[in-house]
């Protein structure tokens, strides 16, 4: 299970929500993923590093390489959690629907 | 159907705001008094089905308190506490708050304005976070839309 906690911090990032958006489109190499960055092969990596721990992405090893692509389990619950989030909200303010009609009536009947 | 007109926009400004914001049919006075009458917060405050807020504690008086618990058959308990700064009726609520969890977590600062809009209220709460890691860790970036990890889900679909 991927600490959400530690996923949100890695998106704040806008080096990092770039890395997830190359790798949604499929698997690559650290080389690939540090190419469309002025940025270092350690930099680069040192983001990778945070992505990983946050449970975001995984590596495959292949040969001397280390591939990396996105972690469906990890992006899926962060959405999930997100979409609770939303709905919790959506939620609170349908109920608070309810009782502004109910006091509304409750006015009514008082003037009368 | 007032569906549309009621929905509820969440979006983030800067590095450090979320900005929420919703219609109600009522006047601000009846949004107001919903919002710091703890008989009526704790009708509504409740977020996901099946959760209770057997405690509500809501002093709305500059520097009153704010205490509020929430109780889950199964998922158990946890609680808010915060203190209100500014109070405006019926227009505008200054607030803050954490959670604890049980771990306080940094102070969420929050103005909420009721404007009249029609003859109901357009209710706009603006929340800020110390900085822009604790706003990604309590909500991310870019939520109005489902936020980058459902663009990011939605890509690697298409």
């Amino acid at each position: 299970m991927p600490n959400l906690n530690s996923a949100f911090a890695a998106l704040a990032d806008p080096t990092r929500r770039a890395i997830l958006a190359r790798l949604a489109s499929g698997e690559a190499s650290v080389m690939e993923l540090a190419k469309p960055f002025e940025m270092t092969q350690p930099a680069i990596s040192q983001h990778l590093k945070v992505l990983e721990e946050a449970g975001l992405i995984v590596r495959r090893v292949d040969g001397t390489k280390r591939p990396r692509r996105l972690a469906k389990a990890g992006i899926d619950a962060m959405d999930q959690w997100l979409a609770m989030l939303r709905k919790a909200l959506e939620k609170n303010y349908d109920r608070l629907d309810e009782v502004l009609t109910t006091m509304q009536s409750d006015s009514e009947r008082k003037k009368r | 159907m007032t569906m549309t007109m009621n929905r509820l926009s969440l979006k983030t400004e800067g590095d450090t705001h979320i900005v929420v914001t919703r219609r109600f049919a009522a006047p601000p006075e009846a949004v107001y008094r919903a919002h710091t009458d703890p008989k009526l917060v704790q009708k509504w405050l409740l977020g996901p089905e099946g959760w209770s807020m057997p405690v509500c504690i809501c002093e709305a008086r500059p520097g009153g308190r704010i205490r509020y618990e929430w109780a889950h058959e199964k998922k158990g308990s946890f609680h808010v506490t915060g203190e209100f700064l500014e109070l405006e009726p019926y227009s505008r609520i200054v607030h803050v708050e954490r959670m604890h969890l049980p771990d306080p977590t940094p102070d969420n600062h929050v103005e909420t304005r009721f404007d009249a809009d029609g003859t109901g209220t357009l209710m706009t709460m603006r929340m800020t976070l110390p900085d822009a890691k604790t706003r990604a860790a309590m909500l991310a970036t870019g939520m109005e839309r489902g936020m980058e990890a459902s663009y990011v889900r939605l890509d690697s679909m298409l």
